[in-house]
């Protein structure tokens, strides 16, 4: 479902899919980010989100459909087209080098030259403030970012990003690897990125994460779109059973019931999960 | 998990606190080529003790001479392995590039000087060639470059005789251009009555040059990024490919300049010379603190690498030694320098 407005926005897919030889990955599927929007990517492993995004990130080209950038069709021949559109990726591996210290990697591609050797005072000085305006207070910008935690690091890519010009921000799983309150660190940057007046397309598997600062929510199962949401239009529980395959999960505990006393136990816990999935766990962290 | 939105802008803090100032010891132990340098030292004072000929400001100078014709080509197989790859054809591509200008010349009457620059091309031409197939096919550079390596050695063999019915090159010290070309790349000058050979003074440049460029340029900060992760640099915008064959040329241009050394020093060219010497110039980087798996090293390392092997080397001999254990030695000093190395890195990053 493509809601038509007045203004273009950032990103809109429309209808697009993308095949590897005879393997459909991803198909028709819609999608679209506005300035100060975030637009949530939800599905399960091999959903078709990597492909998704490699596409909008210019890694790959998409083979059916249409991909528009503020209103203009675009076919991206590799992720540097994508940057000088404002189209910026912060991957999973978050492309930081580990051994190298955190103002080279801040600067990386983007180096700040003075005649021919790099402003090193500078890049030094713009990395630690940068930081700094995204809430980390590093001690160091020598420390190589390998020695930085996982949701330091990911704010480290999140920042470089804004610094750099994005309109609009890919997020990759930010908060796969990290805990419980790291998570919240990074949730936060999302939210400080679309209050800066960012797009951003966060992709994750997790709607506790995604409920609380999505505007959008589109769901992917098996490169095909099971859904495509405005807040208004799911509560997270709805979101919640959708993700989880509430309806798999319940298959599996029948399963499960015939196959003896130990089995038919497991299955209860995991019928009253089912039940239970998502209610009284959050609270509303709707912020408009 | 309750999702509290309100961003809170952070306040700076007084200057780091939580960082206590290193002393200049503690921040000179995370330095890559530390290692190569407290190796450098003792091996220094052994040989300075045992070896009473070792002591003359002329040795010292011998041993700078046979350090230099490895360490120039070390400088940039130090930055290849920075940015992530090897060369095992740079031994023979030294040959490679003696050879050609010393056959061009002779053979076509042609001034020294075209001589050298067609070498010149040469070798950049075998550098952007293994450079471009490491890239393209994605085959690990040590099976690429040592397919190349045969390749070469096999070429330089079998066109020399071709051309000239015999293994060695003629001499070519009665070719035009042949005394200007000696002086710029093999000749002497004294100080204070010591013999100082000009490669000395190019590896210096070189070493400068190179450690310069690593460290202060925008070039350094994308070879220490592709070698330390090359989809990361690559989803950045960092161009790779453009990176990686940038360096194995510039292995060929250093290669070519040791060669045109090796030419104008000996006026003849054994053709089946040079085997085995790309493991010298491994071994310099490695012992000067290169990371074997790319994205950390130094060229000064490489330069106390190349400085241990001509000490090495030389001191065998002054000491009076057996040099039929030299190899041994060498390979003692490379386990010996990497334990030391893995050692001091863990020290310093324990200390940070």
């Amino acid at each position: 479902m493509t809601t038509t407005e007045t203004a273009a926005p950032l990103v809109r897919l429309t209808e697009a899919g993308k095949n590897y030889g005879n393997i459909v990955a991803l198909q028709g599927v819609n999608l679209e980010v506005s300035a100060g929007e975030v637009t949530c990517v939800l599905g399960d492993n091999g959903a078709g989100k990597s492909t998704l995004i490699k596409i909008i990130a210019g890694l790959h080209q998409h083979t059916h459909g249409s991909y528009e950038v503020e209103g203009q069709p675009v076919h991206f021949n590799s992720p540097r087209e994508a940057l000088d559109h404002g189209i910026a990726t912060v991957y999973q591996d978050l492309a930081v080098v580990p051994l190298m210290p955190v103002w080279r990697n801040f600067f990386l591609g983007n180096e700040v030259k003075k005649g021919p050797r790099m402003d090193i005072p500078f890049m030094r000085k713009t990395t630690k403030q940068e930081l700094l305006d995204m809430g980390i207070d590093l001690r160091d910008v020598d420390q190589a970012i390998g020695t930085l935690s996982g949701g330091e690091r990911q704010c480290v890519a999140i920042s470089r990003a804004v610094h750099f010009g994005a309109k609009v921000l890919i997020l990759d799983e930010p908060t796969a690897a990290l805990g419980v309150k790291q998570s919240g660190v990074v949730l936060r940057y999302i939210i400080q990125a679309r209050e800066r007046g960012l797009g951003v397309i966060f992709i994750t598997h997790n709607p506790h994460h995604a409920y609380p600062v999505g505007d959008r929510f589109l769901l992917l199962k098996r490169g095909q779109s099971l859904g495509y949401y405005r807040k208004s239009e799911v509560t997270r529980d709805e979101l919640t059973a959708l993700m989880a395959g509430g309806a798999e999960l319940e298959e599996l505990s029948h399963e499960l019931e015939q196959g003896g006393a130990e089995s038919a136990a497991a299955a209860k816990v995991l019928e009253e999960e089912v039940h239970e999935l998502g209610i009284d766990r959050v609270s509303s962290g709707d912020n408009k | 998990m309750s999702q509290t939105v309100d961003v809170k802008p952070t306040s700076p803090p007084a200057r780091d606190e939580r960082l206590v100032r290193r002393s200049l010891l503690s921040r000179l132990l995370t330095r890559p080529e530390i290692g190569a340098l407290l190796g450098a030292i003792v091996i220094y004072i052994i040989f300075f003790a045992v070896a009473p000929p070792f002591r003359d400001a002329g040795s010292l100078s011998t041993v700078l001479y046979v350090s230099s014709t490895y360490g120039i080509p070390a400088v940039a197989v130090a930055l290849l392995m920075i940015g992530g790859e090897f060369d095992l054809s740079a031994g023979v591509a030294v040959t490679t590039s003696a050879l050609v200008a010393s056959i061009f010349s002779y053979q076509f009457t042609a001034n020294m000087w075209v001589g050298v620059l067609v070498s010149l091309v040469v070798a950049l031409l075998v550098g952007f060639i293994d450079g471009y197939l490491v890239v393209k096919t994605g085959i690990p550079s040590f099976l690429v470059t040592l397919g190349t390596f045969f390749m070469l050695r096999g070429l330089n063999l079998a066109v020399t005789k071709l051309i000239t019915g015999n293994v060695g090159t003629n001499d070519v010290s009665t070719i035009d251009g042949f005394n200007s070309a000696q002086k710029v790349f093999s000749s002497s000058f004294s100080i204070g009555g010591v013999q100082i050979r000009i490669t000395l003074l190019w590896w210096i440049l070189f070493i400068l040059v190179g450690t310069w460029v690593l460290l202060r340029t925008q070039i350094g900060n994308w070879i220490f990024a592709v070698g330390g992760s090359a989809p990361s640099s690559r989803a950045v915008g960092v161009p790779v490919d453009r990176v990686k064959i940038g360096l194995f040329m510039a292995v060929g241009f250093l290669c070519w300049f040791t060669g045109m050394h090796i030419l104008f020093a000996f006026n003849t060219v054994q053709s089946g010379i040079g085997l085995g010497n790309e493991f010298i110039y491994i071994v310099a980087a490695v012992v000067g603190g290169c990371l074997l798996t790319g994205g950390y090293g130094s060229v000064i390392g490489a330069a106390i690498g190349a400085f241990i092997f001509g000490m090495a080397n030389q001191g065998i001999v002054y000491a009076g030694w057996n040099p039929d254990w030299f190899y041994f030695f060498l390979g003692a000093l490379l386990l010996g320098a990497i334990l030391l190395n893995n050692w001091v890195r863990q020290r310093a990053e324990a200390m940070r």
